[in-house]
């Protein structure tokens, strides 16, 4: 009997992730992604700007199914992603520590942190509308109240140096409230990001919420700051370009989250990272008779 | 029918002294510009010069941030709350004793009815003041405890309200500790230059509030200064644009209000006669200059003949003339510039297809005028759909299922506000939910309160001014 050969492991292929699908990139490009001391990790889908582009349309065409669901539906399904990530720490721990040069304990402490920033995000869902919304007392015969709204299609450049939890401090407070997210993973470390997707897209979490990107910030920061249908940009991962992308976003008023000192591991992050993506409407009615 | 004409009812203008020229404000004094330019204010009913006032240069806008920022420091920012709380009850109340000798000031410059500048723009100035005063040692209550000022606000105002918009701009910024530059508007400086003086009055310690009169070069030096800690401005998108270019960057904080093309949504079960009303409120209250006019009529197919018959009727009622008699409805536009911006978009809605009306409406022979126009036949690709007139010029568009009208609704790059009009609550708000823009009116349109949140979505801008938000654009929340 001839002697078992050892077996050969199946590789994964990591690919972004749009309309709930993981498509390569159009441009047919990847890059290496390595770990911090060099070592070859895999390869990452390289995006384009017309990956961009296809993504923006995608979370516009989400925006309105995801932003119409119920707070409480809302809050149910990121805590769904916490469930869905708890199920894969020692995947995701094993990718933090090759991503980030961590050790294993580290690694497993960034996956927890990341879980329950979930968890903490969940929660804020159906609080928004009372915690910045309520009743005005105008001096009128007027019933008129405040309420929160998502603005729509927000722009996220992930942080660079947090490959998980800065990653999930950012994407959860941005799709929390209702808004939709194209978010651009970190470029040396997009690995867990990409893992991060195969766990949103067993989440009950609709197509298109969420979409994410990998490759160059520099090639996919511009056209996703400078396009007409994205509302809003969060610039955590900008680094220098941080100036140049403010001044793009004008064009059509985005509102503008600047890159700003930010501990990923605070445990309570409160509305710093929810409020910039709101807008407050307020509806009055005339009381008589 | 025979009605009975009425008889001029002018408010006396005796109660006003206009000075011939007019300094700057800065550090708690009129002060000669260092600029020798001068810019004439004139009375937009009758093209009659009111006063000169300053362009301030580079130099003075130096000037007035080092004073900002020397009382920013010594004075107002190490203040409690309660004491900077008591400076703003006084301007109220300064205010509401001035209040008909302002109103009558504003007229005079900006051209709008007395009716109004008496019955709504100075009450809300008044009451924006006595609002955020009271804010002014409470916030660690509104959730912002352990916020603190940003420090020397750059502001840039609109002619439309000029004091209503100065004290939507001065009164949250003092209430939380922060001083002012502020340039109101080249066509409308008088009513800022009164406040200057009701400041002294107050004795408001100097260099709280600086206002530097002047045209756009100002404006551009104000908004772009480097000790400028935060940039308010309301105005044209355009301009916002242009301001969010120079802000980016700097790490200055900036809020915008700008335009809109809001539209006002007439179903067919509304109370008819109170839609005309608000439809008329809607885009002639002020001559059509206000952001957040309803300039888009979008009523349902089926009562759209009626309606329209109605509004003209109405419309056919309105009194056009002296913006001081106290029977006008329809004042002066405020100026040649804006006059001309209205003739070229309502000369595009007829050429590309509309179809325009107004009544047989006499115009003054001199000053600037337009009458009140509707257009029917309008479509979403017109210019007259999508562009800001700032006029009385409604276009009227219509549509069948509540979705239509949304879309319709949502149709447009801006996003301030917009009007419903139904007996049916849940349609109601049904609409006002689907609906993009920061303020819906629902049964009326065109009120306002300093306890309201006011300001836009999308390219109209962002932050809110009024209520318990406003208080955030002034913090470092």
């Amino acid at each position: 009997m001839a002697e078992a050969s050892p077996r050969i492991g199946v590789r994964r292929t990591y690919k972004l992730y749009v309309g709930g699908a993981f498509p390569r990139s159009e441009s047919g490009r990847s890059y290496p992604v390595t770990s911090p001391a060099g070592v070859h990790l895999a390869n990452a889908a390289l995006a384009s700007r017309k990956d961009v582009r296809d993504a923006v349309v995608t979370a516009r065409r989400a925006f309105p199914g995801w932003s119409g669901r119920t707070a409480y539906n809302r809050g149910q399904i990121l805590y769904r992603i916490a469930e869905m990530m708890e199920g894969r720490r020692d995947q995701f721990a094993a990718e933090v520590a090759a991503a980030e040069g961590a050790g294993r304990g580290k690694a497993q402490a960034l996956v927890s942190a990341a879980v329950d920033r979930w968890v903490y995000y969940a929660g804020w869902a159906d609080k928004l509308g009372q915690v910045l919304g309520g009743a005005n007392p105008v001096s009128g015969p007027y019933f008129n109240l405040s309420e929160p709204e998502p603005t729509g299609v927000v722009g996220v450049l992930a942080p660079t140096g947090s490959s998980l939890l800065g990653l999930v401090s950012v994407l959860a407070p941005v799709i929390t409230s209702g808004n939709t997210a194209v978010l651009v993973a970190s470029e040396r470390a997009p690995l867990p990001a990409v893992t991060l997707a195969e766990a949103l897209a067993t989440s009950d979490l609709p197509a298109g919420v969420a979409n994410i990107l990998t490759g160059r910030v520099a090639e996919l920061a511009p056209p996703l700051a400078g396009h007409a249908d994205v509302n809003a940009l969060d610039l955590a991962g900008a680094g220098a370009l941080a100036a140049e992308l403010e001044e793009l976003a004008a064009t059509t008023l985005k509102r503008v989250l600047r890159p700003g000192r930010d501990d990923w591991n605070a445990a309570d992050p409160g509305l710093a990272r929810i409020r910039p993506f709101l807008e407050i409407k307020t509806v009055w009615h005339p009381m008589g008779r | 029918m025979e009605i009975f004409e009425y008889a001029p009812a002018p408010e006396s203008r005796s109660i006003v002294s206009i000075r011939p020229s007019y300094d700057l404000f800065i550090d708690g004094e009129f002060v000669e510009a260092k600029s020798d330019e001068r810019i004439v204010t004139v009375n937009p009913a009758d093209e009659e010069p009111l006063a000169e006032v300053a362009a301030a240069g580079d130099a003075d806008v130096e000037r007035a941030f080092a004073a900002a920022r020397r009382a920013f420091e010594r004075v107002w920012s190490p203040l409690p709350g309660a004491e900077r709380g008591k400076y703003l009850f006084r301007i109220a109340r300064v205010i509401q004793e001035r209040a008909r000798e302002l109103a009558v000031l504003e007229s005079l410059d900006n051209g709008k009815p007395i009716k109004e500048t008496r019955d709504i723009d100075l009450p809300l100035v008044a009451a924006h003041f006595f609002y955020y005063a009271g804010w002014a040692d409470k916030l660690s209550h509104a959730g912002l405890a352990g916020t603190r000022p940003l420090g020397v606000a750059a502001q840039v105002i609109p002619w439309n309200f000029p004091l209503l918009m100065l004290a939507w701009k001065v009164a949250p910024a003092l209430a939380t500790g922060n001083t002012v530059v502020l340039k109101p508007a080249e066509t409308t400086p008088l009513t800022a230059l009164a406040f200057a003086e009701i400041c002294q009055e107050a004795d408001l310690p100097p260099g709280v509030v600086n206002i530097v009169t002047g045209a756009g070069d100002t404006g551009r030096a104000v908004v772009s200064h480097p000790d400028a800690d935060k940039v308010a401005f309301t105005g044209s998108t355009e301009v916002g644009r242009q301001i969010a270019r120079t802000v980016a960057g700097t790490g200055k904080r900036l809020t915008l209000e700008l335009g809109g093309k809001g539209a006002n949504i007439v179903y067919d079960d509304a109370a008819i006669d109170q839609a005309v009303e608000g439809i008329v409120s809607g885009i002639f209250f002020n001559q059509g200059h206000v952001c957040c006019a309803g300039s888009r009529l979008l009523v349902q197919e089926s009562i759209a003949q009626e309606l329209l018959a109605r509004l003209r009727a109405r419309i056919e009622r309105l009194r056009l003339g002296d913006p001081l008699d106290k029977n006008t409805d329809l004042g002066a536009i405020n100026s040649a510039a804006q006059l001309a911006r209205i003739r070229e978009l309502a000369a595009a809605g007829e050429a590309e297809g509309a179809t325009g009306w107004s009544p047989a409406c006499p115009l003054p022979e001199r000053g600037y005028w337009f009458p009140p126009t509707v257009f029917t036949g309008v479509t979403q690709a017109h210019r007259i759909a999508r562009e800001e007139i700032f006029g009385p010029v409604l276009s009227v568009l219509t549509f069948r299922t509540p979705e239509e009208a949304v879309a319709k609704a949502n149709n447009t790059p801006y996003g301030l506000s917009a009007g419903v009009w139904t007996e049916k609550g849940s349609l109601m708000l049904w609409t006002a939910s689907r609906l993009r823009a920061g303020v819906v009116w629902s049964n009326t349109f065109n009120v306002f309160d300093p306890a309201s949140p006011f300001g836009g979505y999308k390219e109209s801008g962002y932050g809110r001014e009024g209520g318990l938000h406003g208080l955030e654009a002034y913090l470092d929340v």
